[in-house]
C-alpha cells in the first residue's frame, strides 16, 4: 500500500530525513518510534503533504501512485489520513460542517453519492459512540476549546468517519491520561481490518500495549536504524533510546 | 479644496434650477440654501484633509454628475435582478432618489408606525407631523464641515421617513431600498433617511443601497436616527452598489437615556465606498454597538469612518469592524471615540480586524481616542493577517480543496459578525456569499 524508498527531506536549511525505507502492506500496523527530533513527525507530515518541507531525494508511492506528486486533498481523497499531533483549532468552522464536507469530498472521489445532513448525522452518531464522544462536540468550532483528550478523540473520530485506507497517527497518545488512551486505542483497534493499514508514530511504548503493532521501526537521525516485531518496543522501553545510536546503523530492514 | 466644475452641469447651475423647481416648507428652504453655500465654500474634500488622506475621491469630483428630479423607469423584475435580500415585509423603494410607490408596500406595519416618503410628508400643508419631520431634518447631520452632507442637503427633496410612536414594538424589519441607475447622464442620487423613535419603542430598519448600471453614478446618502429614551433600534446598511459606482454615506445617530442602538454596515460593492457613522450617546446608560463588515476585491476602495461620542455617564459602546480584502483593493478604517468630561463609567471597546487574501491588498487603520473623563474603560485593537496556513493544511488534509478551505476560513473570519445579524435574510445571503461566491485568489 505504501512504499517509501530512500526518502530525504529538509525543512528550510535543515536536513531532517536522511533516507527512509518503509513498506506498509494492507492490514498491517507499523509503529515508528524514536527520540525527540529523530524525524518521526516530519515523516508523517511529508507523507500527508504539508507545505514547507522539501523532498530532496527518494520516492513514496501510495496504492501504486506517486504520493509526492499529489496535493494534500488528493492524498486524503485517495484514502490517506493523518491524525495530527497538534490538531488545529479553527474558530468559526463548525466541526460537523467540516466533517460532512470532508466525507462528501472523499465519497465524490470514490464515485459514491454524497450524504445529506440526516444520513451524515446518523453515521456520525454511530462513530461517536466508538470514541465515547459527547454529541455537543459536533456543533462546536473545530477543536476550539477542546481539551487535549477531546482533540485526540476528535482526530480518531474523523478517521472513523472518513474510513481511510492508510491512517498515520502522529503521537496520538501524547497528553492523554490512561482512560483516554484506552478509549482512543479501542477506537483505533475497531478500525483495524485486513484492508486498512496504519502507521503509529509514538515516543512511548505505552500506546503499543493497547494498539499492538505488527512491526516496530526505530527512527534516529532521520533514518530507520532498527526494525523488528512488537518485542522491539519493549526493549526500547527497558533500555531507552541511548543504545540505538551506539549500534551500527545498518540494521534497517 | 478642488474647484467645483462650472458650466451647465456645474452644481451651482443645477442647484439654481433645482431650487426653483422644487418647493419645500420655509424652514427647509433656508436649510437647503445653507447646504449649497456650505458645499460651495467647502468644495470636494482632497487628500490634504486629514480625514480624507487615504481616500482620494478625485474620480467623483471630476465626474459631471447630474441630480435627477424624478425617478427612472424601474420594474419589479429589475429589482428582483439586484443582489439584495428581500425581507418580505414593509418596503419603500426609491429609484435615483425618488420614491417609487408602485414598487413599495407598507403592509404589515402595526398601528403607531409610519414609513413614508419625505416628499409626501412635506407636501402635506399644515400637518403636524410634517412640521415635526421638517424640524428634525438636518438636526444631526451637520453641513458646516462635511461637503457631501452639505451637497445632499442642498438637493433635499425626497427620501424615507420612519416614525415609531412611544411604546410601539415593530416586529418585522422595515426595508428602505435605494436603487440607482445611470442612463445617458451619470446620475447623482441623494437618498435621505430620517428615523424618529419614541420612548420605549423598538424597531429594525434596513437600508439597502444598490445599482445595476455599468456607467458610474454617485449615491450620496445621509441618514439621521433619533433613538428615544429606553428605545431599542437596530439599523442595517447594506451597500451593494454597481462595480463602477461611487457611494458616500453618512449615518448620524443620537441616543436617549438607557436606550440601545446597533448599526451593522455591510459593504459588498462599489468602486469607492465611504461610510461614516457618527453616534452620540446623549443620555445616561445608553448602549451602542457599531459593527461593520466589508468585502473588497479588484481595485475597490472601502473607507469606514466612525465616531462614538460618549457625552453622558454609564454608557457602553462596542465596535467591531472586519474587512476581507482581495486583489488590489484598499480599505481605510478610522475609529474615533470621544469620552466627555461628564461621561464617567464609560466602557468603550473598539476593534478592527482585517484579513488580507492577496499580496496587493492594503488596509490603513487608525484608532483615535480622546478621553476627558478619569473613571472610564476604553480598549482598542487592530489586527491584520492572512489565512492561517496550519488551518488551511488541516482542512486540505481532510479532503477539502484549497479553494474550499480558503472559503471556509474566510467565512469563519466573519462568523462572529454574522452571528450578530438578526435579520435572517441578510445573514443567509452573507453566509452564501462568503461560502460560495467569494472570489479566490492564488
Amino acid at each position: 500500500m505504501l512504499e517509501v524508498r530512500n526518502l530525504h527531506a529538509k525543512a528550510g536549511d535543515r536536513q531532517i530525513l536522511n533516507g527512509i525505507d518503509l513498506t506498509v502492506n494492507a492490514g498491517e500496523v507499523h509503529a515508528i518510534m524514536g527520540p525527540n527530533g529523530s524525524g518521526k513527525s516530519t515523516l508523517a507530515a511529508v507523507l500527508a503533504g504539508r507545505d514547507g518541507l522539501e523532498v530532496t531525494a527518494g520516492s513514496a508511492t501510495f496504492k501504486g501512485q506517486d504520493l509526492l506528486e499529489l496535493e494534500p486533498e488528493e492524498r486524503a481523497r485517495e484514502g490517506l489520513f493523518l491524525a495530527f499531533q497538534y490538531p488545529v483549532e479553527i474558530p468559526g468552522v463548525n466541526n460537523a460542517y467540516l466533517l460532512k464536507a470532508a466525507l462528501n469530498e472523499v465519497r465524490k472521489h470514490r464515485g459514491e453519492p454524497v450524504l445529506d445532513a440526516m444520513d451524515f448525522m446518523t453515521l456520525a452518531r454511530e462513530r461517536m459512540k466508538l470514541l465515547e464522544m459527547d454529541d455537543s462536540l459536533m456543533n462546536r468550532p473545530v477543536n476550539e476549546g477542546f481539551s487535549g483528550g477531546e482533540k485526540k478523540r476528535n482526530e480518531i473520530f474523523q478517521m472513523a468517519v472518513l474510513e481511510p485506507a492508510l491512517a498515520i497517527l502522529d503521537e496520538t497518545d501524547s497528553g492523554l491520561d490512561i482512560d483516554a488512551l484506552k478509549t482512543v486505542s479501542a477506537g483505533v483497534n475497531a478500525m483495524r481490518t485486513p484492508e486498512r493499514a496504519m502507521v503509529v508514530v509514538t515516543h512511548y511504548q505505552r500506546l503499543l500495549n493497547y494498539i499492538v503493532p505488527d512491526f516496530v521501526h526505530v527512527l534516529s537521525g532521520g533514518r530507520i536504524v532498527k526494525s523488528g516485531g512488537k518485542e522491539l518496543a519493549l526493549e526500547l522501553e527497558e533500555k531507552g533510546y541511548g543504545w540505538i545510536d551506539s549500534e551500527p546503523a545498518a540494521a534497517a530492514v | 479644496m478642488t474647484q467645483v466644475a462650472t458650466g451647465p452641469h456645474s452644481y451651482a447651475e443645477q442647484f439654481a434650477r433645482f431650487s426653483q423647481q422644487t418647493t419645500l416648507p420655509g424652514a427647509l428652504v433656508s436649510l437647503r440654501d445653507d447646504g449649497f453655500s456650505c458645499f460651495d465654500r467647502l468644495g470636494f474634500p482632497t487628500t490634504r484633509l486629514e480625514d480624507w488622506r487615504f481616500t482620494n475621491i478625485a474620480p467623483i469630483a471630476d465626474t459631471p454628475f447630474v441630480a435627477p428630479t424624478s425617478g427612472t423607469d424601474y420594474t419589479r423584475a429589475d429589482l428582483d435582478a439586484l443582489h439584495v435580500p428581500r425581507l418580505d415585509g414593509p418596503e419603500l423603494v426609491f429609484v435615483n432618489g425618488t420614491f417609487a410607490p408602485a414598487l413599495s408596500t407598507t403592509d404589515g406595519l402595526p398601528v403607531g408606525v409610519r414609513a413614508r416618503s419625505l416628499a409626501t410628508v412635506l407636501a402635506q400643508d399644515h400637518d403636524e407631523t410634517a412640521e415635526t419631520v421638517a424640524s428634525h431634518v438636518g438636526r444631526l447631520a451637520r453641513i458646516e464641515s462635511e461637503a457631501f452632507t452639505a451637497l445632499n442637503t442642498a438637493f433635499l427633496r425626497d427620501g424615507a421617513v420612519v416614525e415609531v410612536d412611544p411604546g410601539v414594538v415593530v416586529d418585522t424589519p422595515i426595508h428602505l431600498l435605494f436603487v440607482t441607475r445611470s442612463g445617458a447622464e451619470q446620475v447623482l442620487s441623494q437618498p435621505r433617511v430620517l428615523v424618529l423613535t419614541g420612548a420605549n419603542s423598538q424597531v429594525r430598519v434596513v437600508e439597502s443601497h444598490a445599482g445595476d448600471s455599468e456607467t458610474p453614478y454617485l449615491s450620496n446618502a445621509v441618514t439621521e436616527v433619533s433613538v428615544g429614551d429606553h428605545a431599542v433600534v437596530d439599523h442595517y446598511t447594506l451597500v451593494r452598489e454597481a462595480e463602477a459606482a461611487f457611494r458616500i454615506g453618512s449615518l448620524h445617530v443620537t441616543l436617549g437615556r438607557a436606550s440601545n442602538f446597533s448599526s451593522h454596515t455591510i459593504t459588498l460593492g462599489g468602486a469607492i465606498v465611504r461610510n461614516t457613522a457618527h453616534v452620540v450617546l446623549a443620555g445616561e446608560g445608553g448602549e451602542c454597538t457599531l459593527n461593520g463588515l466589508y468585502l473588497a476585491k479588484g481595485r475597490q476602495l472601502v473607507d469606514n469612518q466612525t465616531t462614538i461620542d460618549h457625552a453622558r455617564s454609564h454608557c457602553d459602546s462596542h465596535e467591531l469592524y472586519k474587512g476581507i480584502l482581495d486583489g488590489r483593493s484598499r480599505a481605510v478604517f478610522n475609529g474615533k471615540i470621544v469620552v466627555r468630561l461628564d461621561a464617567q463609567k464609560t466602557d468603550a471597546k473598539q476593534s478592527n480586524k482585517t484579513l488580507l487574501l492577496s499580496e496587493d491588498a492594503q488596509i490603513t487603520t487608525k484608532p483615535q481616542l480622546e478621553i476627558f473623563a478619569d473613571d472610564v474603560k476604553c480598549t482598542h485593537g487592530a489586527t491584520v493577517g492572512q489565512l492561517d496556513q496550519d488551518a488551511l493544511f488541516y482542512l486540505r488534509s481532510r479532503g477539502l480543496s484549497r479553494d474550499q478551505a480558503r472559503q471556509l476560513l474566510t467565512h469563519a473570519f466573519a462568523a462572529d459578525l454574522l452571528a450578530h445579524i438578526k435579520v435572517e435574510a441578510i445573514r443567509t445571503q452573507l453566509d452564501a456569499l462568503l461560502l460560495e461566491r467569494l472570489p479566490v485568489a492564488g
